[in-house]
C-alpha cells in the first residue's frame, strides 16, 4: 500500500465527463516513473467503474478507491 | 498488417459526419488508444467530411461537387445531429448542454485522438467523389486509403466497430 497522503501527481478531473476522466489519467500517468503514485479525483459517476476496467486493460495497479462527498479518490501505481 | 507484440487492436468505420455518431467514434477512439490498444479509424463516405478543416467552406473540382460541398458542410465544428436536429436548435441545445456537463466537444476528441497516436485514415474513393485533397483535410492524418487496406486491419484486430 501507498501513502495516500503523498501521491507522486494529483490529477484534478472532478467535473469532466467520459472519456476525459480516462484520458486524462493515461495522459499524466505516462509522465510518472515506475512504481510512482498519481491520485486521481473525479466525480463522473462511471468513473469507479471505468477505471478500474482501464487500470486492469493498461496494466497499472490500481491502489485504492475512495469516496468522498461524491468524488472519487483513485491511487494509481505505474507499471 | 503485421504481428505488433501482443497489443490489441480496434479498427473503426466512420461512416456518418452525425454529431451523434461521430461523438461516440471520437470518444471511443481515445479511450481504447490510452488503455494502450492500436487504434485505426478509417472516415468514409458521409463521415469523411469529419476530418476537412473547420475553416476550408467549397470543396471540390466541378460544379456537382461544389454544389455537394455547399450543402454538406465539413469539418468538427459544423457536425448536426442525426435526429432533433431541428433547423439547428436541436443540435445548439445538446452542444449548449454538453459545454454544461464538461463533455469534450468532438473538435477538442479529434485533437486528442492525434495526441494519443490514433491513426486517422481518409477514403480515396470518397475524396475523389467529392473532389477533395489532403489541402482540404487537418494535419496529422494517415494516409489515404481503400476498403483492402481496412480490410486487412480490421482482420487483425480484436475489435471491429462500424458507427
Amino acid at each position: 500500500m501507498s501513502h495516500t497522503s503523498s501521491p507522486d501527481r494529483i490529477l484534478d478531473c472532478r467535473h469532466l465527463s467520459c472519456p476525459l476522466p480516462v484520458v486524462r489519467t493515461a495522459q499524466a500517468i505516462k509522465e510518472l516513473d515506475a512504481g510512482q503514485v498519481l491520485l486521481v479525483m473525479a466525480t463522473d459517476p462511471g468513473f469507479a467503474l471505468d477505471i478500474r476496467a482501464w487500470s486492469s486493460r493498461a496494466g497499472h495497479d490500481l491502489v485504492d478507491v475512495a469516496e468522498d462527498g461524491g468524488a472519487y479518490h483513485v491511487l494509481l501505481r505505474r507499471s | 498488417m503485421s504481428e505488433n507484440n501482443g497489443q490489441k487492436r480496434m479498427s473503426v468505420v466512420c461512416w456518418s459526419a452525425d454529431l451523434d455518431r461521430v461523438w461516440p467514434v471520437l470518444i471511443l477512439s481515445t479511450t481504447a488508444a490510452a488503455s494502450g490498444l492500436e487504434v485505426n479509424v478509417f472516415f468514409t463516405f458521409w463521415g469523411l467530411r469529419v476530418l476537412q478543416r473547420n475553416d476550408v467552406r467549397v470543396t471540390g473540382k466541378n460544379w456537382m461537387q461544389k454544389g455537394e460541398s455547399l450543402v454538406d458542410r465539413g469539418g468538427t465544428d459544423h457536425l448536426k445531429l442525426g435526429k432533433i436536429h431541428f433547423a439547428g436548435a436541436g443540435t445548439k441545445m445538446i452542444k449548449k448542454l454538453a459545454d454544461s456537463y464538461h463533455v469534450a466537444s468532438p473538435t477538442e476528441l479529434l485533437d486528442m485522438a492525434k495526441d494519443l497516436g490514433v491513426n486517422l485514415h481518409p477514403c480515396q474513393m470518397t475524396m475523389d467523389l467529392y473532389g477533395l485533397t489532403k489541402d482540404d483535410f487537418i494535419d496529422g492524418l494517415g494516409a489515404p486509403m481503400g476498403a483492402a487496406s481496412f480490410i486487412d486491419m480490421a482482420a487483425d484486430s480484436d475489435i471491429t466497430l462500424f458507427i
